[in-house]
């Protein structure tokens, strides 16, 4: 029977020839990924188990990103917490503040997922990780003590929705913008338990960093994963890492849908009409066209996350903001998402640019984005965020608002105080 | 298994966010997380649940993050069960592996108003409103499903598996 990569991935890591839509597999994990949120939970699960150590030192990430650097005395105690267990069970994977980055940009940066792997994370944004075709997804903290003991974890074979991608994206729509576009056309529970597979000769034209952002978002419309085929572009950036880290190094397999795969609906997308996009409150499927917003006034802008903190993003930024002035009485913040990407942002003039035009760049957290610290909102105030969720109180009071948008409505939208389409400031470039 | 209680009724897609609000991750006990419990959607819940009632929702309850606070908040804030249209698929799953009574039930929704008084037999699936005196029937679970929930948990079933020598 024909199957998607999705299918194969986790047949594969069955031990089965074949697997089907609803079937309920035990598979073996690749990696298993907390944090300081998360991970203190699944601790003190693992505990109650009574295993005598992890299933395999080297497979298991652990990432202080969320409250890091600690916030507050509760958030050290939980950091704590997970710096000893590392500690204590031999966790390689460790990474602490200061080689640290947000956990969906560093888990891919430091080689530690590669096409065909399957990857599960007690955190919803590990959908991230299809962007290089590989399988991952987000669980809560009980099965990942369970599958740090054990390393396998249970899963219902999903079914999937293909999304047919042609051309390729103009002016300043970018990658941001056809996923705020897909779950404003779906819903946030339309893929809900499914696989949302990205195919057509459209995905050529997107960047790996656009297929991060992209993936990321899977989970705003209930999807249990996102995935991109593998292609020459994804080819080139294992190549990139493995040549970075020895580890990588390591044989992927590349899996592909059958022609004949079943799919519950595709949905065809002309990515050279897509507008820069931005979400309205409080859901990230309230999406509309840059030129339907209207006039709506900011207090901040949010630039950065595991959704958009990436190199890329920080050059689109600094490239609207370069030479211009955030406008008076806005707060721009701007979160590179690793160390590794604050770097070469310094090393490219990047942070220099932001820093002259008067945005604040602040060390790699989740931070805002979850209103944890670094930039939460009082009463009735409202910012514009390249972030994944605008619920309510997402960003701090329950009486603020949060808008989702690219990093170049970002950027535009600091400088004159209210959202605005990037060309209002400058035009775009063309495409590489 | 039956549970007897009052509702407290929202809409579709109550995020984890809305469900305990991400200002208080940094801790991980069960009854702080309770204090907080639906805060940002409900600020008279903590004060007013009461042991056995329930949370009767629409679609997509639990959306948003992976966070187990939102379960946990729920379960140590004593409520008995929830019942919703459809459950995003983590807070589904951290649900069963956590122990927390879920039913899923077409048109929840409209099942119950807040306080009506409901009553619940968690093992067949059968939802009774006794205010309105509506009866309806919520999806079965898997045999899978049905015996992590058995062992009280996903860690009551792997511990009981790895000490059969078994594989998970």
């Amino acid at each position: 029977m024909a199957m998607t990569m999705t299918q194969k991935i986790l047949a594969a890591h069955a031990g089965l020839e074949k697997v089907e839509a609803g079937q309920l597999i035990e598979a073996r994990l690749d990696l298993v990924l907390g944090n300081d949120i998360t991970a203190p939970v699944a601790i003190r699960e693992f505990a109650k188990i009574g295993a005598a150590g992890v299933f395999d030192k080297a497979k298991i990430a652990l990432v202080p990103d969320h409250f890091t650097p600690n916030k507050d005395i509760k958030a050290a105690e939980q950091c704590k917490a997970m710096r000893e267990f590392a500690h204590a069970m031999g966790i390689v994977n460790y990474f602490e503040v200061g080689e640290m980055g947000i956990e969906h940009a560093l888990i891919p940066e430091k080689g530690l997922v590669l096409p065909g792997e399957l990857v599960i994370g007690a955190d919803s944004h590990t959908c991230t990780y299809g962007a290089v075709g590989a399988f991952s997804t987000g669980v809560g903290s009980t099965d990942m003590a369970a599958a740090m003991a054990t390393g396998t974890a249970w899963f219902k074979v999903p079914k999937a929705i293909r999304f047919e991608l042609s051309g390729s994206p103009r002016g300043w729509a970018t990658g941001k913008d056809l996923i705020l576009h897909i779950i404003g056309l779906i819903g946030v529970d339309g893929a809900l338990y499914e696989s949302m597979e990205f195919a057509g000769a459209g995905v050529a034209a997107l960047t790996m960093d656009e297929r991060f952002t992209i993936a990321n978002m899977a989970i705003e419309a209930g999807a249990k994963n996102g995935i991109f085929p593998v292609d020459d572009r994804t080819r080139a950036w294992a190549a990139e890492v493995a040549k970075r880290v020895p580890a990588a190094k390591r044989p992927y397999v590349e899996f592909a849908s059958d022609a004949d795969a079943s799919y519950e609906r595709t949905i065809s997308v002309d990515l050279s009409r897509l507008e820069p996009t931005v979400s309205f409150p409080h859901l990230p499927s309230n999406a509309r066209a840059i030129s339907a917003v209207g006039d709506v006034s900011l207090d901040q802008v949010v630039i950065g996350s595991c959704t958009n903190g990436r190199i890329e993003d920080l050059r689109v930024a600094a490239s609207i903001l370069g030479g211009r002035k955030v406008a008076k009485g806005m707060r721009c913040i701007v979160f590179p998402a690793t160390q590794a990407i604050y770097l070469q942002a310094l090393r490219e003039g990047l942070v220099e640019a932001l820093v002259e035009a008067g945005a604040l760049v602040s060390t790699p957290t989740c931070g805002p984005c979850l209103g944890g610290h670094m930039g939460i909102l009082a009463k009735g105030e409202r910012a514009l965020a390249t972030t994944n969720r605008n619920f309510v109180g997402r960003m701090g009071s329950p009486e603020s608002e949060v808008y989702l948008a690219s990093p170049a409505v970002a950027a535009a939208s600091a400088i004159t105080g209210r959202i605005s389409d990037p060309t209002e400031i400058i035009a775009a470039p063309s495409r590489a | 298994m039956e549970a007897k209680g009052k509702a407290f009724a929202y809409g579709d897609n109550v995020d984890t966010d809305v469900i305990i609000p991400a200002r208080y991750l940094n801790t991980i006990d069960p009854a702080e997380l309770a204090s907080h419990c639906m805060e940002d959607i409900d600020a008279s819940f903590a004060a007013s649940v009461r042991t056995g009632d329930f949370i009767v929702a629409g679609r997509n309850f639990g959306c948003g993050s992976s966070r187990e606070h939102a379960p946990i908040a729920i379960k140590a804030s004593g409520v008995a069960c929830v019942v919703a249209s459809s459950f995003a698929r983590i807070f589904y799953r951290n649900a069963i592996n956590t122990g927390l009574p879920i039913l899923e039930l077409a048109g929840a929704e409209s099942f119950a108003k807040k306080g009506d008084e409901i009553r619940a037999d968690l093992k067949t699936g059968l939802v009774e409103n006794l205010t309105t005196g509506a009866k309806a029937q919520a999806m079965g679970f898997p045999p899978f499903m049905r015996e992590i929930m058995g062992a009280g948990g996903l860690i009551g079933y792997v511990r009981g598996r790895l000490a059969a020598g078994a594989r998970l």
